[in-house]
């Protein structure tokens, strides 16, 4: 239905997209134990390291190779090894997981031969599960590294079974997608275990991100999924994917264990978990628990309570796109309009979004196009926060970072209640700024504006 | 690359720094910045530093020449305010791509600038060389320099990409881009005898205007300030300034020199933390405006605020000595370097712990400075589990120290203020030290401690991590105590210097086997100290204690 444009400007201003190497680092996150390392100068990890210590409001393991300028043209063998050596003697993690940057890429780092080398070199880290994955700066996105750490992971980690006869039916993987929150992953694993199956994520940020307070502290992460439950994975019945984004490790997954997959590219609204509910109840052989079926009214009950105030908004979204996704879907299903979606790279889904044009682009793109198409709710993740208050509009976060709001980490989507809080949590934002802003008076309506919610009002 | 690398060895040969003058030709040439540590460095890069110092110039246009990371991950994220534009809070990135590194970014890098004059207008743009353009040889200064003809407005290059070191090397290498394009290349519309530059500060959580009223009040001017809520005209126009006051330690040293050597604007290093402080600089701004031709009257003027302000902040402070009776502080900082915070922490009847303080000699001062700021380095390294020891040993209250050990503060369940970069408070003059007590006071006195404290309903009382933490650490002092071969090992294990990661032991045993007395002479043994050199006193005393226990062995 949408037709898919990438922004013709030189320069980007205000940027959406973050990058890929810092997408990648935060899949690592979701392993227990783990110490995510990117090949590059010590920037690029402190830029990514203070994102999401501001985002999650917790210690984030994060370190860097640390590379000099001549280190870099000189190749960073030595860096990759010493810093592969410091980790595992100061921090003693269970798995190191390196992503590359723009710096390392265009030298060309053969980081897997260095890996290579460096076990050969070194007993101590001989079988330390090293995985390394190529996410260049100068190359597509956030979501592009989390997709392609994932699926390296699942390569690299998981064992094939010896036979089919191994496979545990009840055993589920789910692959979630980067723009899930910890408090999704915890919904999602509550509703998999009431159909008397067992979940293992991967990656697992509810355990390591969620902001529990571990019983011993490690400068790893303090949770996630273990180096053995992933090689473990390919005993499951089957695999769930959330997002198109998890498309790729799926078959990856199935390619190499046989486990089939079922992939949901979305999991916020009532269509999307009725399907999972049957989804579940035909896997497990067991009823919808009278839990989900109650949620489920209760979703319905707040969309018909919610649509006096979502329906005729006209939406403006800025997110990656699985993102843009869920939630263009879920307030167009409520009777909002989708007219400007702006993303950061490109995708499937893109073009089967509920609007006529999806643009490539930046958070000016999406200020000017608001502006332009008269949008009264704005939906993107913290830096849209100067946008929207230019244009006066009321302004909805989601997705990373969340900087100046707690909670990110557990803002919930997913499951009948997460869709029916999000829509409580938009109808409150609405009707907030209609009370402040947009109370008719009696000179309202004589000049034919009346009290209208638009960007251009103002 | 070639003038890159001489600036560099330009700002590394900084006779402002009494550090750097105390060393060897050789050891300069080496320059001030940590070795960093593949796998175990923290912190920014000098393109992080670079951005710092000069993006809280508010009117700019900051232009970032690389790939989405360096722009994309870090925009909008610093506490400067502005009192006028907000341009300096939007992201402009070249964003390249994969064709741009085959194939040069140059181009793009111009279209942008030509993007960023048609739509926003600035006054100036910045361009900020990163890693990538840098690698495949983006000329930017060529690149500025035909916009600037092109557009006829400055388009100024700032040199500091990532890889060239640490963020301090990036404040001095952005303050060496505004000597060498920015300053100096307008003129004010009027000068006064009360003309002022303030180098270094960068109005976090806007608290500089703590302390400019202050300065209306005495018809003190700031004509440019570098770079907190500062504007390009200001600062291009601010070598007519009479004197000028650096704040902010060291990062722009570089800056307040040269434009006295150029522009004949003396300078002195103040800080407005702490109410001494802040007395001390009014003074000393008075003292250096009246010899630059300022009458002497405003002496007289100034004596008489700082008088009144004292009085009013000694009064404010003196309300909440009952209330800290008692309260142990334990301060961990090497980031707001005033001793002066120390002097109205105990004036409000906190008492410190953790680390000596006691008012006495200038050198003193200096040394507790440069213990706390070794303390700081290493918290980073701590386990809350240790740091819960350490908070529970010393029998403190509430800890104050910089952002970075917050959460593992707060998981440990103790009350917690942060005193540095990303404070959300402005601590800035008289008004900003009693803030900082109300702040500590709301800090330790805040009921939800007692709550957080509480066993869950599960947990038998005695069972959760905090004593299961301290049960553990008591029985690793024990096993110590019992076994003194391993304690020794233990002992010798501490690590000195952190930059070069050298221990106890290793010191040691390099003072028995080279006869050695000097910091000097450990250092080329074993290379303490040769990184940031805040472990120097440690060194001394461990020298101390050597010698006076060989001493002792002789005397027997």
């Amino acid at each position: 239905m949408a037709t898919v444009t990438v922004s013709k400007k030189a320069c980007s201003v205000n940027p959406l997209k973050m990058s890929q190497p810092i997408g990648g680092a935060l899949a690592f996150m979701g392993l227990r134990g783990a110490m995510p390392l990117l090949h590059g100068s010590q920037g690029c990890t402190s830029f990514g390291l203070v994102l999401f210590t501001r985002h999650f409001k917790e210690a984030i393991p994060m370190q860097t190779t640390a590379m000099s300028e001549v280190a870099t043209v000189l190749g960073g063998y030595e860096n990759v090894e010493q810093a592969v050596l410091n980790i595992y003697n100061r921090t003693k993690p269970e798995i190191i997981g390196i992503c590359s940057t723009g710096v390392t890429e265009t030298k060309g780092d053969d980081v897997d031969g260095y890996i290579k080398l460096i076990r050969e070199k070194n007993a101590a880290v001989a079988h330390l599960p090293i995985v390394y994955v190529s996410t260049p700066d100068f190359k597509d996105a956030f979501q592009d590294g989390w997709e392609k750490t994932v699926t390296r992971i699942v390569e690299t980690m998981v064992e094939a079974p010896k036979s089919a006869a191994r496979r545990d039916p009840t055993k589920i993987n789910v692959l979630p997608g980067c723009h899930l929150t910890p408090g999704d992953l915890d919904e999602l694993r509550t509703i998999i275990e009431d159909f008397g199956l067992e979940p293992t994520f991967l990656p697992d940020l509810a355990g390591s991100l969620d902001g529990h307070i571990p019983d011993d502290f490690t400068p790893t992460t303090i949770g996630g999924v273990g180096v053995e439950e992933i090689s473990m994975m390919g005993q499951a019945g089957w695999t769930i994917a959330i997002g198109a984004q998890m498309r790729r490790a799926a078959e990856a997954m199935q390619q190499k264990t046989g486990v089939p997959f079922r992939l949901f590219e979305r999991l916020c609204g009532l269509e999307a978990n009725d399907a999972l509910m049957a989804f579940l109840t035909e896997i497990s052989g067991r009823p919808a628990p009278m839990k989900y079926r109650r949620q489920r009214g209760q979703l319905v009950d707040a969309m018909l309570d919610g649509h006096f105030h979502i329906g005729g908004r006209k939406l403006a979204v800025g997110a990656e796109p699985d993102l843009l996704n869920e939630i263009g879907g879920l307030l167009t299903e409520m009777g909002a309009q989708l007219l400007v979606a702006v993303t950061t790279t490109q995708s499937p889904v893109l073009e089967r979004l509920p609007t006529e044009e999806v643009l490539i682009g930046d958070l000016e793109d999406l200020e000017n196009l608001a502006k332009a198409k008269d949008c009264d709710l704005m939906v993107t993740h913290s830096h849209g926060r100067q946008a929207a208050s230019r244009l006066k509009i009321p302004f909805f976060r989601m997705g990373i970072p969340m900087f100046d709001r707690l909670g990110g980490g557990h803002q919930l989507m997913v499951g009948y209640r997460g869709a029916r809080d999000l829509i409580f949590d938009f109808s409150n934002l609405l009707m907030a700024d209609h009370e402040d802003n947009h109370e008719p008076t009696p000179d309202s309506w004589r000049d034919g504006v009346g009290p209208s919610h638009a960007a251009t009002s103002h | 690359m070639s003038s890159l690398s001489a600036t560099i060895q330009d700002v590394f040969n900084e006779p402002g720094c009494g550090k750097n003058a105390n060393k060897s030709e050789a050891e300069r040439k080496k320059g001030c910045t940590k070795q960093l540590q593949p796998g175990g460095a923290a912190g920014g890069c000098a393109f992080d530093g670079a951005k710092i110092a000069l993006q809280p110039l508010t009117d700019v246009a900051h232009l970032v020449h690389g790939p989405i990371a360096c722009e994309g991950n870090s925009w909008d994220n610093r506490g400067a305010k502005s009192s006028g534009s907000n341009l300096w809070r939007t992201g402009f990135t070249t964003d390249i791509n994969e064709t741009d590194v085959v194939f040069g970014g140059e181009k793009r890098l111009f279209k942008s600038i030509r993007e960023i004059i048609e739509k926003y207008d600035p006054p100036a743009i910045f361009v900020y060389q990163t890693c990538v353009p840098a690698m495949i040889g983006d000329d930017i200064d060529a690149v500025c320099k035909a916009a600037r003809e092109k557009f006829n407005k400055p388009v100024i290059p700032i040199n500091s990409p990532g890889f060239v070191g640490p963020k301090n090397l990036g404040n001095k290498l952005a303050g060496e881009a505004l000597l060498q394009h920015v300053i100096g290349t307008e003129e004010p519309e009027y000068t006064t005898p009360y003309d002022l530059n303030i180098i270094g500060e960068y109005n976090l959580s806007g608290e500089l205007w703590q302390v400019k009223p202050l300065l209306d009040e005495l018809g003190i001017r700031i004509m440019a300030c570098i770079s907190g809520d500062g504007k390009y005209k200001e600062v291009a126009s601010s070598h007519r300034a009479k004197a000028a006051m650096m704040v902010c330690s060291k990062a722009m040293i570089n800056v307040a020199r040269k434009m006295e050597e150029r522009y004949g604007i003396p300078f002195f290093e103040g800080s407005f933390y702490g109410i001494e402080d802040s007395s001390d600089s009014l003074r000393e701004i008075a003292r250096m405006l009246i010899e630059r031709g300022a009458p002497a009257e405003l002496m007289d003027r100034t004596e008489a605020l700082i008088a009144r302000e004292e009085a009013k902040a000694w009064a404010a402070i003196a309300k909440y000595k009952p209330r800290f009776e008692g309260k142990k502080v334990l301060l961990i900082t090497g980031g707001v370097k005033s001793w002066s915070v120390v002097a109205a922490l105990q004036e409000a009847g906190l008492e410190l712990v953790g680390t000596s303080v006691k008012k006495s000699t200038k050198e003193d001062k200096e040394r507790i400075k440069e213990l706390m700021g070794q303390d700081a380095h290493m918290i980073e390294d701590m386990t809350p589990r240790e740091m819960y020891k350490m908070l529970k040993d010393a029998r403190a209250d509430i800890m104050l120290s910089g952002g970075r050990s917050q959460f593992i503060a707060l998981k440990a369940s103790m009350p917690w203020l942060d005193i540095n970069q990303e404070r959300h408070h402005a601590y800035m003059g008289y008004v900003g030290m009693v803030k900082l007590v109300e702040e500590i006071d709301k800090a330790l006195y805040n009921p939800v401690w007692a709550q957080v404290r509480k066993p869950a309903p599960w947990e038998k009382s005695g069972d959760n991590w905090q004593s299961r933490a301290m049960a553990q650490a008591e029985a690793e002092a024990a096993a110590l105590a019992a076994d003194p071969v391993k304690a020794e090992e233990v002992r010798r294990a501490k690590k000195i210097c952190n930059c070069k990661s050298v221990e106890l032991g290793v010191i040691e045993d390099a003072i028995l086997a080279n006869n050695l007395s000097t910091v000097e002479g450990v250092r080329d043994a074993t290379n303490a100290s040769g990184g940031c050199g805040a472990c120097a006193v440690r060194i001394e005393e461990i020298l101390e204690q050597m010698v006076s226990a060989s001493h002792a062995i002789a005397a027997e």
